[in-house]
Order: C-alpha cells, then structure tokens, then sequence
C-alpha cells in the first residue's frame, strides 16, 4: 500500500493475507462498501447501547406519540429523527434491532446452509460415481425453481417460525454452494497435493476436510458472502408477505410490513426508513463480494 | 432430436412424480391430514364421515394412490372458504397473473435488450456507466420494498396510477377477462409489471451487454465490417442474432420465475392473482388450494424447462442433443 512508511526498506515478502488486504483496497468503492458494512455490523451489535430507546420495553412507549413524522419532539425533549410507528416506537431504534435480527438470521442461515453444503458437495466431487450424480441431480432441479417459490413450499408445509424460516432459507441456499464446492473440488483433487496424500495412505474423510477444504475455500467465501444478501432479502421478503418471522422477532421485513397499510394516507417513513437500511446492508455487501470475487479468483492473481 | 425430446419428457414426468410425492408426504405424512383436508369447523359426525371419505383410514400408500388418482381427475379438493373446487379457483386467478408476467417480461425485452446493446457497444461512455449501475440497482432492490415506494411516489405523492386491484376487465374472445384492453385497465397494470420487471430488465441489460462486448471481438464481425456493411447491419443482423440465443433461453427460463416472483408483486398491489390467492390460502390455511396452487406451479415449471431446452437445441445447432446427458 502506498500509505505505507517509506523507512520500512528491506520489506518482508507478502503475506497472502497482506496481498488479499492490499488488493482488496485497491478499489474506493469496494472499501466504501466494507466500511458501510463495518458500520451496519456495529449499529446491530450494540443496539441496545446505540438506541434512543429500547423499542420493545412497552414501559418506554408512548402511544399518543404513535405515527409522528421524523424530526417529532419525543416526550423527554429529544428527537424522534426518523419519526415513529404505530405503537409509538422510535423507527431508528426499531431498525437498529431490526438489523439485528435481519442480519442474526441471515447469517445462521448462511452458515448452516455453506455445512450442509459442504458435506453434500465435497465428497461428491471426490468419490464422484453413484453419490456424485444423486447429489448434482438434486442440485439441478432444486435450482430449476426460484428461491422465493421453494422457501414458501416449505413455509406453506411446514408452517410458521423463526426455526421454520431458518430451515427455508438454508433448503434454498445449500444447492449453490454444494454446486459451487462441487466445481471448485473437481479441479483441486487431480492435483499433486492430493495425490501426496493419497501416498501416504490418508483416509479418505481426512483428504476431503484438511486437503481438499481449506483450497476450495476461497469461491466458498464469495458464494457465501453473496447469498447472506439473499439470504437477507428473502427473509424480509417472508417476513412482508406475513409468511416469515413472528411479530415477537421484528426483522427489517417486519417493519416495511407493518407500515404498508400506513403508506397509504402519506406515512411514509413507516416503511420507507426500515427499506433504506435494508437496501444499504444487501447493497454494502454485494460491493464487498464483488471485490472479494475478482481478489480471491486465482485467474487474477498476479 | 426426437430421441431428446422423448427422453427429457420422460425425465419431466420423473420429476413430476417426485414433486407429487414430495407434496403428499409434506401435506399427509408431516402434517395431519385430518387437520388439513377436514374443515377444522366441521362437527364430529362430519369429521368422522370426511375421514372414510377420504380414505385416511387406509394404508399410506393406499392414501397416495388415492391422491394420485385425484390428482390426474382434475380433483384437487375444494377450498375451505370458498366452498369451490381448489383447481377451479387457482385457474380462475391464472389470467390475472399470466397477463402481469407477459406484461412486465415485455417491459423487460423492450427495454433491457436496447439498453443493453448500448451498454455493450460503449462500454466506457457515460451512458453505458448509468446503465449498468442501474442494473446493480435492480439487482439488489427488495422487489416488495420497490412497490411500496412506486406507490409511495405514484399513488399517494402524484395520484398519477390506482394503488391496488386490476381495474376494470374486458373478455378476450369472451372468454378470459383482461386488463389490457382498457385504458384504466392499462392504469392498473403498468406499476405492478414494471415492479415485477425490474429484476428481468437488469438481467437481460446485462446478458445483452456481455454478449454484444464478446461478439464485437468475434472474427464474423470484423469481417462484416470489411465488407462494408453499415454499423446498424452489423449490430441489427449479425451481432443480434448471435447474442439472441442464450437470450431466448433466459427469457424463457425467467418466465417461470415471473410467475412465481409475481406472489409478492401481487400482495404489494393486491393484483387479483393465484400468487396472492396463495398467500391469502397461508394466511386462513385454506390446504386444499395451497395444495392445488404448488401441484400447478410445479407442473407450470417442468413445461417451461422442458420447452426452453427443446427450444434452445433447435434455435443453437451447436448444442449437440444426443450428446447431453438424459
């Protein structure tokens, strides 16, 4: 990086961690969006330290302060600065802690999703044969039908629920990644790495998860960082058709539901404050995938 | 050919057959079937008689050929609310939402193939900037949230377009109500098709971009144009009909998608179709046509798949039919 000290002279080669930082912020939007999304994680973490209020302690709300424009005065001689809902909460706080829960579940999902994933995807690329065409089989008609479609099948089956939900969006995100692993695992196993390994007599399990795992990670990372925006806006898709998260976990998509009806005669911030937040958190992560895309592909690499 | 075709019909029916059992074991097997095909008000003389009606004394496998039967009789069971057979009621709202598909898929062709193609051809110019970071845009946008605020702006802000419902309909060949031979029917339809297009218009700006950036490189386009054929001959004829085929096979394959994306279009716009007929099903746990609607919506998908691929190998004679895999 040019920032660097100059007096540093005999420098230590890279890392590949340092080549990753450096290239990485080697584009200003992509550190834009890293930042942004820095901020966004900070803001969900330390909710209940950042929040005006706490908008779910019915003891701080105030319902004759229901469905005031932004810029309102609160009762303590604050501000409400993005105006409040129809219990009287403050919208900023309602979307800190929404982002919380948006996030939480997208994440989960995410990561139990890139597991099963794994499973399901690594040893069908190494055993191939019987397993391999079962596995992709599946993964191909899985994917023939859209997210949204395959996520309220199994709403409609399975019924209502934070747990429901989780298990929807990790049915539909698993098949990317057992598809992805699947391809990147196809081309690390032929290989000399891993014809050392099969040399000296490894097992089969400890090839696939400490030889093959860790060099099909970095498209993991890409596909994973990607389908938490997914995976996030599915959720808040469920959660507005009143098919998602109950009232007791209010996401983003909760909020944006909750002030459709308001929208209507003019209320506008209801709906429209919790969308820009949620708008920010898919687009600052797209920015950071789509950097994390081109510094992780091996095609690239100087 | 006709080897390809039998084959990925008969591979079609496979899948057809596993989604059916899928959707009985979900709908039998996971849940009570006595809670779900049984009107929760009926008494218990009623209850006991809907039960050996149904035959949920039976075996299971009995049950499913039961169903299965059913199933290919048209009978999918009639709706708890509207006393109606749930088949019957899901065709009904199908016009509805195949008129809003085809409608913003229009949108999407008219606009995203030009756009595109100018993207494409100056990719470096400030046009072809705002064009593709638009396309992010379309991307990234929750659709639902993008209705709330076209009707946000359009509605409430400008009360330039009605908020809600199809508007006034007119019978196509007196049979099939629509919306688009009316002006105010054209009133209702527009935001709702331009909501559901916007992820399609960013798609096809960006199939269209990246195929016309590839082609211009191709040795068939430098030679079209030593032969002093004019620009809109070499991009209109040349370039186009090659970038068209993985276009086709995505306008195709997306069309299935608009169908089911047309579920949350629909409850933003309360639009009159079988998406919001489903979640309105969810919401009072009307089984029979939620039910109805996923055996439907599946069949609806297979049928698409199947004549995009027959459509693609006969648009592409590179793609080598009886070498795929069946």
């Amino acid at each position: 990086m040019p920032s660097e000290p100059a007096a540093a002279a005999p420098r230590a080669p890279e890392t590949p961690f340092q080549r990753i930082v450096s290239d990485f912020c080697a584009n200003p939007v992509a550190v834009f969006g890293l930042v942004l999304l820095g901020v966004i994680l900070l803001l969900a973490l330390f909710a209940p330290l950042l929040s005006p209020q706490n908008p779910y302690d019915l003891a701080q709300l105030d319902v004759m302060d229901s469905r005031l424009p932004p810029g309102s005065a609160t009762p303590t001689g604050g501000t409400y600065l993005l105006g409040t809902d129809d219990q009287g909460r403050d919208m900023l706080s309602a979307i800190f802690y929404g982002l919380r829960i948006s996030l939480g579940v997208g994440v989960v999902a995410t990561v139990l999703g890139l597991v099963i994933g794994l499973a399901a995807g690594l040893p069908a690329a190494y055993f191939g044969g019987r397993i391999e065409a079962t596995v992709m089989r599946i993964v191909d008609i899985q994917l023939s039908f859209p997210a949204i479609l395959i996520a309220l099948i199994l709403i409609a089956v399975l019924g209502q629920g934070t747990g429901k939900v989780i298990a929807a969006l990790v049915t539909v995100q698993w098949a990317y990644y057992a598809r992805t692993v699947r391809s990147a695992a196809l081309v690390e196993k032929r290989k000399e790495y891993v014809e050392a390994a099969h040399c000296l007599a490894l097992s089969p399990a400890r090839i696939v998860f400490r030889h093959l795992l860790p060099n099909c990670l970095p498209p993991m990372i890409v596909v994973a960082t990607v389908q938490v925006a997914a995976a996030i806006t599915l959720e808040a898709t469920l959660s507005f058709l009143g098919l998602g998260l109950p009232i007791t976990e209010p996401s983003l998509g909760l909020l944006i539901s909750n002030g459709y009806q308001y929208l209507l005669s003019g209320k506008y911030w209801i709906s429209f404050f919790p969308g820009i937040a949620l708008l920010l958190t898919i687009v600052s992560i797209n920015l950071v995938a789509d950097q994390l895309r081109d510094v992780l592909n091996p095609r690239l690499q100087r | 050919m006709l080897v390809f075709i039998i084959r990925r019909s008969l591979q079609s029916v496979v899948v057809l057959f596993a989604m059916s059992v899928l959707v009985f074991a979900g709908v039998f097997a996971i849940g009570n079937p006595i809670d779900i095909l049984i009107n929760p008000q009926a008494d218990q003389i009623d209850r006991e008689r809907a039960i050996a009606a149904l035959g949920l004394d039976k075996p299971v496998w009995e049950q499913y050929f039961t169903f299965l039967a059913g199933v290919m009789h048209g009978d999918l069971g009639r709706s708890f609310v509207h006393s109606t057979p749930a088949l019957g009621l899901i065709l009904e709202r199908m016009p509805a939402t195949l008129e809003l598909a085809f409608t913003a898929m229009l949108i999407a062709i008219v606009l995203g193939i030009p756009l595109g193609l100018w993207a494409g051809l100056k990719p470096n110019g400030f046009a072809g900037r705002v064009i593709m970071t638009g396309s992010i845009l379309g991307f990234s946008l929750p659709t639902f949230w993008v209705g709330l605020m076209l009707i946000m702006v359009f509605s409430v802000m400008l009360g330039w377009l009605p908020s809600n419902g199809r508007g006034p309909t007119t019978l196509l060949l007196g049979l099939v109500p629509v919306s688009f031979l009316s002006v105010d029917g054209w009133r209702h339809l527009l935001m709702p098709a331009t909501n559901l297009a916007l992820f399609n218009l960013a798609l096809l700006i960006r199939l269209t971009r990246s195929g016309a950036h590839e082609a211009l490189l191709q040795d068939y386009v430098k030679f079209a144009r030593a032969k002093g054929l004019s620009n809109a001959r070499v991009i209109g004829v040349h370039v186009l009909r090659n970038i068209l085929i993985p276009i086709v096979t995505v306008i195709g394959l997306q069309f299935g998608a608009l169908v089911a994306f047309a579920i949350v279009t629909e409850s933003v716009f309360a639009w009159p179709g079988m998406g919001k007929l489903l979640i309105d099903s969810i919401g009072v746990l009307d089984r029979p046509v939620i039910v109805a609607y996923l055996l439907v919506i599946v069949t609806f998908f297979i049928v698409i798949n199947l004549a995009v691929d027959i459509l693609y190998s006969a648009l592409d004679p590179r793609v080598r039919l009886t070498e795929s895999k069946g």
